[in-house]
C-alpha cells in the first residue's frame, strides 16, 4: 500500500509542505492514531475520510497541535512543516496556529461584531500596523471568505446573528485572516445545507490557489468534489492513502473499496 | 407473516375505543394527578410560611420606623440664657423656661392640666440639658423662635403605638399613670405627635436604657466597609483561582484534591470560620477587635468558595468552541481566556458574586466570635480609613444585640432592623437578577 501511494506521489509536481511520518496518538491508555504516514501538498486539497472514531480529526488536530489543549493526549512521530519539526521543544503552538488555521466543525465565531470576528487574528499577530490596514485585511479576508457581500453594510453587527452557512464562511474568513500557509477544515460543511455547503466547496476550491488545504468529511461525495488527494482512516490506521480519483474508482485496500460502497462504517 | 394476518391483527387485541380508560391508564392517570397534587400542598404551604413570616416581620418591624415627638415653639432671648447660666442649677433654669413655653402653649389650646418637671422628665427625659446644650452649639439660634422636636420615652411611644396602656403600667419613676393625662392633653393640643423616624435609619445604636434613640445607620455603615473588604478581596481571589483551576491547571490528584476541599469549605458552619478569625486575625495577627477590617476578612474566607464555585460553572458554560475558535486562529491560551471566556463568563460571575456578597451580609454568628456583636455602635466612623479599623457594628450583628437586650423597646427595633437588611438583600438580589438578563447568553 505504501509503495501503491509512493507510485502516486510522482506523478505530483507539487512539493510537500506537511510531512507526517510514523505518527502516534494515544489518549490515556487508548492508542487513537497508529503508524500515520502522510504527506500534504502544498496548493492541495487533501481529504481525510473514514468512519467516525477512526482518528481522522484526531489526525487533523495533530497538524496544529490542538491535541496540546487536551490532557490526557499524547502524540508521538515526527510532523515536518516545511521541514522544520512542529512538536519540536522550542516550537511555539501559537506561532504555529498562525500558520496552520484552522476551521471547525460547528460555526463559532465569536460573540462579537463581524468585523472584530475577522480582525481579532490580525490584531494579536500585529499584522496590521494601524486602523486603515485592519480594515484592508477584513474586506479582503471576508472577499476570499466569499461573504463580502452579504455583511459589507452591517460589519458592527454580532457574527452569531448569521445563518450558519454565513457563519461557517465568516470563520473561514477569520482563520484566512492570519494569512495562515495551510488550512484544516475538521467536517466544515457537517451543519450546512446543501446550497451552503455549495458555497463553502466553491470556496475551498478557490483557496487551493493559495493555501494547502486538508479537510476532513463524512461526505465521500465531498471529497470526490473538492480534493485532489484522500486518505481513508479506519480503526486509527491509515489504510490508503493517494489520489482522490484512484480512491474512488479504483481503490487498492479492500477496506477502502468496502467503505466507499458502503459496507462498512 | 402472511398478508391476511397483517390485515387483521387477531393478537388477542380486542378493539378497545381510545376513550374509554382501560385500567393501566387509569391508574397512571390517578397517580399523575396525585403527584400534581402533592406539589400544589407543597408550594402552598411555603407560600403560607412565607406570608406569616412577611406580615409578622412587617407588623412588628413597621412601628419601629416611627417615632413619638413633643415639638414646642421656644424662644431663647439672649438675657435669658444670661441669667440661666448665672443661677445654681443651670439645666433646672432651662427646663423651667421650657415648662413655661409647654404651659403657654397648652393654655392657647384651651386645655389645663397640671404637671410637674418630674413628669416632663419622666416624658421627654432632660429637657433642660438637650436645650442648654443646644444654645451653647447655636448661639446665633438666640432670640429666634425655634420649633424644638423633643424625642418622648419609649414608654411614652409605646403608649402611642399600643405596646403600654393604663392597665398595664405600674406606677414607677419611668412612668406613672398621671402622666398618660398629660399626654393624653398633649395629643389632643397637637404638641406630641408621630413622625417618621429618621434617626432610626441614620443613627447609631444607643445605650441599653434608651431604646428610643437608637438607630441602625451606623451598623449599615459597618457592613458597608465589611462588604467593600469581601468584595475587594474575594472577587479578584475567587476569579483569580477558578481560572487558574479551570483552564489552566493540569488535572491531578492534586488538583482534585483542591477542587473536593473547595466543595467541602462551601459547607462549612460560619461559626467555624468565625473561631479561624479569632483566632488568626485578632489573637495571631493583633488586628482590632470589633472592626470591620477582621469582618471582611472573616466573610471573605467564608465568600470564596460560594463565588469560586460559581465563577467555575460559569466558566465551565461558555462552549469549548469559543476556545477552540480563539486558539484555532493563534490566541495563547491566556489571550483565548481573557479575550473570549472570560467576558462571556462575567455576568455569570457577577451574579455569584453578588449571590455570594448578600450571603455575607446576613452572616451573624462569625461575628459573634470577633467581638461586632454586643458592641455599642454609638457613632459613626472618622474617615474612611478609619471606616476600617474603628470598632463598628454590622446590620445582622446590631439586630442580634438589640433582640437580646431586655427592653420592650428594643424588640420593635430589631424587627425594623430586619426590614432595613431584608431591603439590601432583596436590592443586591434583584440587581443580579437584573445582570442575568441583560448579559444572558449571547454565544
Amino acid at each position: 500500500m505504501n509503495d501503491m501511494s509512493r507510485v502516486e506521489r510522482q506523478v505530483d509536481t507539487n512539493e510537500i509542505k506537511l510531512e507526517c511520518r510514523d505518527c502516534q496518538v494515544f489518549y490515556g491508555d487508548t492508542h487513537a492514531i497508529k503508524d500515520v504516514n502522510v504527506d500534504i501538498e502544498d496548493k492541495t486539497v487533501t481529504a481525510f475520510i473514514g468512519p467516525s472514531g477512526c482518528g481522522k480529526s484526531t489526525f487533523l488536530r495533530c497538524l496544529n497541535r490542538m491535541n496540546d489543549t487536551i490532557d490526557v493526549a499524547r502524540v508521538q512521530g515526527s510532523f515536518k512543516l516545511d521541514g522544520e519539526d512542529i512538536y519540536d521543544k522550542r516550537v511555539d503552538p501559537v506561532q504555529l496556529r498562525a500558520k496552520v488555521g484552522m476551521v471547525f466543525q460547528k460555526p463559532n465565531p465569536f460573540p462579537k461584531s463581524i468585523y472584530d470576528n475577522v480582525a481579532y487574528g490580525p490584531r494579536i499577530h500585529g499584522l496590521a500596523k494601524n486602523k486603515a490596514e485592519l480594515d484592508e485585511i477584513v474586506e479582503k479576508s471576508l472577499r476570499r471568505g466569499a461573504i463580502w457581500e452579504e455583511v459589507k453594510d452591517r460589519l458592527d453587527a454580532p457574527g452569531t446573528g448569521l445563518s450558519g452557512g454565513q457563519q461557517q464562511r465568516l470563520c473561514i474568513a477569520r482563520a484566512v485572516a492570519t494569512e495562515p500557509e495551510v488550512l484544516l477544515m475538521d467536517e466544515p460543511c457537517s451543519a450546512l445545507d446543501p446550497i451552503a455547503t455549495a458555497q463553502v466547496e466553491e470556496l475551498i476550491d478557490e483557496l487551493r490557489a493559495q493555501y494547502s488545504v486538508v479537510i476532513v468529511t463524512h461526505s465521500m461525495q465531498q471529497a470526490a468534489r473538492v480534493s485532489q488527494k484522500t486518505a481513508f482512516f479506519h480503526l486509527g490506521n491509515l489504510v490508503e492513502f493517494g489520489e482522490t480519483g484512484q480512491i474512488f474508482t479504483n481503490p487498492v485496500d479492500p477496506r477502502t473499496e468496502s467503505y466507499i460502497t458502503g459496507r462498512i462504517g | 407473516m402472511t398478508d391476511t394476518s397483517m390485515q387483521t391483527p387477531e393478537t388477542g387485541r380486542q378493539a378497545v375505543s381510545l376513550t374509554a380508560y382501560d385500567a393501566r391508564t387509569r391508574k397512571r392517570a390517578k397517580a399523575e394527578k396525585r403527584f400534581r397534587a402533592y406539589g400544589i400542598v407543597a408550594i402552598a404551604t411555603g407560600l403560607f410560611f412565607l406570608i406569616v413570616l412577611f406580615a409578622s416581620i412587617l407588623s412588628e418591624g413597621i412601628p419601629a420606623f416611627t417615632r413619638t415627638v413633643v415639638s414646642v415653639d421656644f424662644t431663647l432671648t439672649q438675657q435669658e440664657q444670661e441669667e440661666a447660666e448665672s443661677t445654681l442649677f443651670k439645666t433646672k433654669a432651662y427646663s423651667d423656661l421650657f415648662i413655661a413655653a409647654l404651659n403657654k402653649e397648652l393654655d392657647e389650646s384651651g386645655l389645663q392640666v397640671d404637671f410637674d418637671e418630674a413628669a416632663i422628665e419622666r416624658l421627654l427625659g432632660k429637657v433642660g440639658g438637650t436645650i442648654r446644650t443646644f444654645y451653647a452649639d447655636n448661639p446665633d439660634k438666640l432670640g429666634e423662635p425655634i420649633e424644638f422636636d423633643l424625642a418622648a420615652s419609649s414608654r411614652v411611644d409605646g403608649y402611642f403605638k399600643g405596646r403600654v396602656s393604663r392597665d398595664t403600667i405600674q406606677d414607677s419613676r419611668f412612668l406613672q399613670k398621671s402622666d398618660l393625662d398629660l399626654v393624653d392633653a398633649l395629643k389632643e393640643a397637637g404638641i406630641i405627635k408621630q413622625v417618621f423616624n429618621w434617626p432610626f435609619i441614620t443613627g447609631a445604636d444607643s445605650g441599653v436604657d434608651n431604646p428610643g434613640g437608637a438607630g441602625i445607620g451606623a451598623s449599615v455603615v459597618g457592613s458597608f466597609f465589611m462588604m467593600l473588604v469581601v468584595l475587594a478581596l474575594s472577587l479578584p481571589i475567587g476569579v483569580a483561582a477558578s481560572i487558574y483551576l479551570e483552564e489552566f491547571a493540569p488535572q491531578n490528584k492534586f488538583t482534585d484534591l483542591i477542587e473536593v476541599n473547595i466543595s467541602n469549605l462551601a459547607a462549612v458552619p460560619s461559626i467555624v470560620f468565625g473561631i479561624l478569625g479569632l483566632a488568626v486575625f485578632i489573637q495571631f495577627m493583633h488586628l482590632p477587635q470589633s472592626a470591620p477590617l477582621v469582618g471582611g476578612l472573616v466573610l471573605t474566607l467564608m465568600t470564596l468558595p460560594t463565588i469560586i464555585i460559581s465563577t467555575r460553572a460559569s466558566l465551565k458554560a461558555v462552549p469549548p468552541s469559543i476556545r477552540d475558535a480563539a486558539l484555532g486562529v493563534g490566541a495563547s491560551k491566556m489571550q483565548a481566556v481573557f479575550h473570549h471566556v472570560l467576558p462571556l463568563a462575567a455576568p455569570g460571575i457577577l451574579t455569584g458574586t453578588i449571590i455570594g456578597l448578600a450571603q455575607a451580609l446576613g452572616e451573624t454568628a462569625p461575628l459573634l466570635l470577633i467581638g461586632m456583636v454586643g458592641f455599642v455602635a454609638r457613632g459613626y466612623p472618622d474617615g474612611f480609613l478609619a471606616g476600617f479599623t474603628e470598632p463598628n457594628s454590622a446590620m445582622p450583628a446590631q439586630i442580634y444585640t438589640w433582640a437580646a437586650r431586655a427592653d420592650v423597646g428594643f424588640y420593635e427595633k430589631a424587627w425594623g432592623g430586619i426590614i432595613i437588611l431584608l431591603i439590601f438583600l432583596l436590592t443586591m438580589n434583584i440587581i443580579a437578577i437584573i445582570l442575568r438578563r441583560r448579559f444572558e447568553r449571547r454565544w
